[in-house]
């Protein structure tokens, strides 16, 4: 186990440093913050002194290699935009993602094992028709027409839900229904044809004919072998959640990790998007290690 | 002599299986939504070659007293069934002109990283170790990158056009056909035809292109129809946010925003383009989903078995 998680940690520390190289000069390519913070008619002289506090004036590899030796003791360097650290910037709108996949996957996956199951349970019946037919409208559908949708039919009719902003219970609604659509979707189509190639097994058929309940049967013996592919799509939806739904936080001016990588590139807050990456990798580097054990846990052959 | 066999040939002809072609439009005929799906993207794929040359006038002719005309009004004749948009143009006709662009990008990026996809798999999957960790690696890379946010920068730097566009899209989606591939292959060169190849001192590069590429390329064909529909909605998502194609050029996704501000006094502004977007989707989805049945000798059966059952009927 030990030698399996620091050959993974290995392997991100690879890639999230490659990502970092990219991620620095391509931000670079966007052009001088100098222009976009300072007045039209800055004198050259401020123009400079802004250059010179934010460490732009030197050449592009020194200003990478004070970035590194920053990086190796976890110093980020301060938001050009918000005169703070930017670590700090980030975990504020980090929480708010992490929240909001997390209420989001949860719902997603009981809701998806469960009427997954049952539709996997009689191929071909009602119940698994109408189940299939909205699991791939939810996977087809574009969240951002999704959500313009739901504030025309829902938000404009029922008074106490919002059409965006934070604050209360009633804020969640609309941004975690519709997240919920496309991964629900995807996520039941594999529950789905996972639980009928179960359920064809040789051990259920023997729990069948000791007269175990239906109930039981799926829920019991067959779902923990069909859960090990569902795992696979859960994570890699979650880590499209973790890396900020940047439309529907957008839409629904929600201040998550997303909007604010999105928004610290058109703002050239180079230190905020790097340190948003590195948080992001970071989270996702833990829930992949979190499912990998939940493989083990399932599927007690499994070994690492 | 020579009367006998032709007796027996007129007799009992060879069974000659009937084309390719038939067979598989045959299949295609008995799962109905899978028949409708195909039907949808023909339509689809003729208003993106022939929309912008026949509706490009009528699409782009402003009309102020048409503005935000409600649907299903025929009096302004029928390109205005769908309604007008906020300058009184058809909307019918603009999205059967967006068409072209919306499928451009998502074509031209499927069409990208499914060849140099393919080609780094199959590199990494038949050569030398170094190689396939190097490429590997690079897809980790890739795969690890937050896609909208290497578009935002790579379309910030550059200009967001039709052909950017495709380079963002198809760069982000490499890994996908890199790995299918490279595992195939893993498992492919392993069998005996392979080394039977081998062994008559085929080349490799035969090898890979006569011999393993024609085993590999169906699961990678289904790929590319679902992720057709994977980049169509990114390329739309792109266009919503506004770092997509610019105006007046249009997408179906650029339509959905533009219809944003006036949502609440004209739904259908937004509405339709959307639509567009999920039937298009849904048809790909649909349809890989019978690719994928109809493909696999070992799940064909499914398909053909029914013909039997109608046959017995």
């Amino acid at each position: 186990m030990r030698a399996f998680l620091g050959k993974r940690a290995l392997a991100s520390l690879i890639s999230l440093l490659g990502l970092i190289i990219l991620v620095f000069f391509l931000s670079r390519l966007t052009g001088d913050p100098t222009s976009l913070y300072l007045p039209l008619d800055a004198s050259l002289e401020a123009r400079e002194n802004f250059r010179e506090i934010n460490g732009l004036n030197d050449p592009l590899l020194v200003q990478f290699g004070r970035y590194m030796a920053d990086l190796a003791v976890l110093d980020f360097g301060d938001s050009i935009r918000r005169s703070e650290p930017a670590l700090d910037v980030v975990l504020r709108a980090f929480v708010w993602t992490l929240q909001l996949a997390a209420i989001t996957m949860t719902l997603v996956t009981v809701a998806a094992i469960v009427i997954g199951s049952l539709a996997a349970f009689h191929v071909g019946g009602l119940f698994d028709r109408i189940a299939t037919f909205f699991s791939l409208i939810g996977a087809s559908a574009p969240d951002f027409w999704i959500a313009i949708v739901a504030i025309v039919t829902i938000s404009l009719n029922v008074a106490f839900i919002p059409t965006s902003g934070t604050g209360t219970v009633w804020h969640w609604i609309l941004p975690v229904g519709v997240l919920f659509i496309r991964p629900f979707g995807l996520i039941l189509q594999v529950v789905r044809s996972s639980m009928i190639t179960t359920l064809g097994a040789a051990y259920v058929k023997t729990a069948r004919a000791k007269g175990v309940k239906n109930k039981s049967v799926i829920f019991v013996h067959a779902l923990r072998n069909a859960l090990l592919p569902v795992i696979t799509v859960i994570g890699d939806q979650a880590a499209a959640l973790l890396n900020g739904a940047v439309v529907v936080e957008t839409i629904f001016g929600f201040p998550g990790v997303g909007k604010l990588m999105i928004d610290s590139i058109l703002q050239r807050d180079f230190t905020v998007v790097l340190a948003a990456i590195f948080v992001t990798a970071i989270a996702i580097f833990v829930m992949n290690l979190i499912i990998d054990i939940l493989y083990a846990v399932l599927d007690p052959r499994i070994r690492y | 002599m020579s009367q006998i066999d032709s007796a027996i040939t007129t007799a009992n002809p060879i069974y000659k299986p009937p084309p390719a072609w038939r067979t598989t439009l045959g299949m295609l005929w008995r799962d109905k939504f899978a028949f409708a799906a195909a039907c949808i993207l023909l339509v689809v794929i003729f208003c993106a070659i022939f929309g912008p040359m026949l509706f490009e006038d009528v699409a782009t002719r402003q009309n102020l007293r048409g503005r935000n005309a409600p649907p299903f009004d025929l009096s302004r004749g029928w390109l205005f069934i769908l309604g007008g948009d906020q300058l009184g143009r058809p909307l019918l006709a603009r999205i059967i002109v967006a068409s072209q662009n919306t499928m451009a990008v998502a074509a031209g990026a499927v069409a990208c990283s499914l060849l140099i996809g393919t080609g780094l798999g199959l590199i990494a999957g038949y050569t030398t170790k170094t190689a396939s960790q190097v490429i590997m690696r690079l897809a980790d890379v890739i795969m690890s990158f937050p896609s909208l946010l290497l578009a935002v920068i790579v379309l910030y730097v550059l200009e967001p056009s039709v052909g950017n566009l495709v380079i963002v899209l198809a760069i982000t989606r490499i890994p996908i056909y890199l790995r299918t591939s490279r595992a195939e292959v893993l498992e492919v060169r392993e069998r005996m035809f392979v080394q039977a190849a081998q062994v008559m001192g085929a080349s490799t590069k035969r090898i890979v292109a006569r011999h393993i590429l024609p085993v590999v390329a169906p699961t990678l064909i289904t790929i590319a129809t679902l992720d057709f529909a994977f980049v169509m909605l990114a390329e739309s998502s792109l266009s919503f946010l506004g770092i997509g194609i610019q105006p007046p050029e249009i997408t179906w996704g650029l339509m959905v925003s533009q219809g944003r501000p006036y949502l609440t006094s004209a739904w259908w502004l937004s509405f339709w383009p959307g639509l567009a977007i999920i039937l298009t989707t849904l048809s790909l989805n649909l349809l890989s989903g019978w690719m994928r049945t109809a493909l696999d000798p070992s799940q064909r059966w499914r398909l053909e078995v029914n013909k039997e059952k109608a046959k017995n009927d």
